[in-house]
């Protein structure tokens, strides 16, 4: 409590403006006019219909590929043995990774009372589900026949048939469900109260019944706060060891196969270490452009970027260990398959891709070390655009290098993404642009009480002092 | 009685504090059936009303418990008892491969009980509640905060509690038609 109330103080005192998580001059009603106005009455501006049109003319070539992909079969792809895995499983680990940054927003920090989360989270925690949702379409298309996923559930079949429980492949399917489940329920929990905001001030019809059946008759009752409280405090300890397990199981399919750079046991907490960094890199990918934009620049303040370019900073780091701890024991352990894979990442035939890796993911990130760099939005931008590469060529580097040069060299083989590949990927941009820009039209992209509640927060705190 | 039948009486208020006082002025009057709706979550306005108490907690656990021995409980009837496979003489019932989905689960069925818990105690969705009767009642997702006193109380008289909520000076005082 103590710590809260200091932390309370330090943010409506803050030394110098830019320190603060909220501009002052606001109060309740001009902060729920703000947040509501962009969905309710800020007309549809050619931008954002330019914006929505890239993303929805994506996702028709999201359609086409999968419609080919499903004439044909996955030899549209360049993957075959020994890289049975490529591109599919490289953009469902990068995507599911970047979701793991929502969670961690909305969960984690909620938890530890981390007042800078209340402006980002919910377009965070919309990330995460539209990043998921993008995810769990690969391992179903790479499937083959992902007519035929139930396969994956337990249920009663005729063939008297259990998935494998022993495998991580199917560990896969209960974690990534479990994970968009909950984060769908959290997101939506989040939202009731705002969606009840909307349908109060709307004064369009349809708007008023839209968000009103989705509001639920919210009224706002003490008793009823109570028990929201409740919930939303339950939901974010549950959420917490969840994003964690997912990224461990993730890691799994990796670590209990036998193949050298797979075969290790450092990789759940670095691929947890690396979801973080990447969604943290994708959050302000959003962020900077969504700020500038919708002119929130007194919502999502100066500050917020400088935090999250520290913790991206901090997790850098911990990859940057998890590195340096892989190769170690890769010549450490003399294990002659561990070596040649080492070197082989260093000067094989993709060694151009591990060292635009290293310099994505370790080197150009040290930039943040500098705080002007931290407080530059374009140069934020950038820079997270270069650890979102970084990252993906990272899950590229562990599953296609490993691959590649297997236990036996006459099943040795380069991997080539086709065009299918590429368009497969462009195409899951297509599903999660259009998700997020029809949410930024439909939904409030802040959440309108948690910034009301900070908004009291640091006004009576002003008005104490 | 009245002709038209009311379902209480609401005062406004302006400030977390301002109704955080004047419910527990009117918890100590000795009202029992009095609701209060705020914008913001409001420390301590329920338990000044007269909540003390949520099993929220309990189903939610419960909810954790079903899911994580259902999730383990399906992985041991598929391996020992549905379909036993003797692998290299290796242990049927192998637990520790079966961690992750137990776990799983037991996330799965803690939030979707605090989910549908909260909702279904919170009598959700409503479609309709005679509070949005009041006009100004659609402040109250804005900044307006609204005490109610309702007439199902055993001390409510229209007149009488219409002075008392006036001596808790409120921004106005309104009747909730039922």
């Amino acid at each position: 409590m103590d710590s809260e109330s200091s932390h309370k103080v330090a943010v409506a005192n803050g030394a110098n403006e830019p320190d603060l998580i909220i501009q002052p001059g606001h109060t309740m009603a001009t902060v729920t006019d703000k947040i509501s106005s962009i969905v309710l009455t800020r007309p549809t501006t050619p931008g954002w219909v330019f914006g929505f049109l890239i993303g929805f003319s994506l996702l028709m070539v999201l359609n086409l590929v999968v419609t080919m992909l499903m004439v044909k079969g996955v030899g549209i792809w360049g993957i075959n043995i020994p890289i049975g895995w490529g591109f599919a499983i490289v953009n469902f680990v990068w995507w599911i990774g970047i979701g793991h940054a929502g969670t961690l927003i909305s969960a984690f920090l909620l938890l530890l009372h981390q007042k800078w989360r209340t402006s980002i989270n919910r377009f965070a925690e919309a990330m995460t589900i539209f990043a998921v949702m993008c995810a769990g379409m690969f391992p179903l298309l790479h499937m083959g026949r992902p007519w035929l996923f139930f396969y994956l559930m337990p249920y009663p079949n005729p063939m008297w048939l259990w998935p494998q429980f022993r495998s991580p492949l199917v560990w896969d399917v209960f974690a990534v469900s479990t994970y968009f489940t909950v984060s769908l329920l959290f997101w939506f929990v989040g939202l009731i109260p705002d969606l009840a905001t909307l349908r109060d001030r709307t004064t369009s019809r349809i708007k008023k019944i839209v968000y009103g059946v989705l509001s639920m008759g919210w009224r706002g009752s003490a008793v009823h706060w109570a028990r929201y409280e409740f919930a939303s405090v339950l939901l974010a300890g549950l959420a917490t060891p969840l994003v964690v397990s997912v990224h461990t199981v993730v890691s799994y399919d990796f670590t209990i196969a036998l193949v050298p750079g797979w075969h290790s046991t450092i990789f759940p907490p670095y691929f947890v270490a690396g979801a973080i960094y990447s969604g943290f890199a994708m959050v302000l990918t959003l962020a900077i452009p969504l700020r500038k934009f919708y002119h929130l620049e007194d919502l999502v303040t100066d500050r917020h970027l400088d935090i999250m370019a520290k913790v991206m900073l901090a997790t850098g780091i911990i990859v940057a260990y998890s590195y340096v701890i892989e190769t170690f024991m890769a010549f450490y352990s003399a294990n002659p398959f561990d070596r040649y894979m080492m070197l082989d990442r260093f000067k094989g035939q993709y060694a151009p891709l591990f060292w635009m890796l290293v310099a994505c993911n370790l080197v150009i990130p040290q930039a943040l070390w500098w705080r002007k760099v931290r407080r530059n939005p374009v140069g934020l931008f950038m820079i997270s655009l270069v650890i979102n590469i970084g990252m993906w060529l990272e899950r590229f580097v562990i599953i296609v290098v490993s691959l590649h040069r297997d236990f036996t060299p006459s099943i040795w083989a380069m991997y080539y993404p086709t065009r299918w590949d590429w368009a497969t990927y462009v195409g899951t941009f297509g599903l999660f642009f259009t998700m997020f820009y029809l949410f930024i039209r439909f939904l409030p992209m802040i959440s309108i009480v948690e910034v009301r509640s900070l908004v009291h927060e640091t006004s009576s705190e002003q008005g104490h002092s | 009685m009245k002709a038209k039948p009311i379902y209480g009486l609401m005062a406004e208020f302006e400030s977390p504090e301002q109704i955080l006082a004047a419910a527990q002025k009117t918890h100590d009057a000795g009202y029992k059936r009095i609701d209060a709706f705020t914008p913001i979550p409001v420390e301590g306005l329920a338990e000044a009303i007269g909540f003390d108490w949520t099993s929220l907690p309990i189903v939610v656990f419960l909810g954790g418990l079903f899911g994580g021995l259902s999730g383990f409980g399906m992985c041991y009837y598929a391996n020992v008892i549905s379909f036993p496979l003797d692998i290299g003489g290796k242990p049927l019932n192998s637990w520790p491969a079966w961690i992750p989905i137990t776990f799983e689960l037991t996330i799965l069925g803690g939030a979707l009980a605090a989910t549908f818990g909260m909702l279904a105690m919170n009598g959700l969705p409503s479609p309709y509640h005679p509070v949005f009767n009041v006009q100004r009642f659609a402040l109250a997702s804005t900044d307006r905060f609204f005490l109610c006193i309702k007439a199902r109380d055993k001390k409510f008289d229209a007149a009488q509690t219409r002075t008392f909520l006036e001596t808790l000076q409120p921004h106005g005082v309104f009747e909730i038609e039922d």
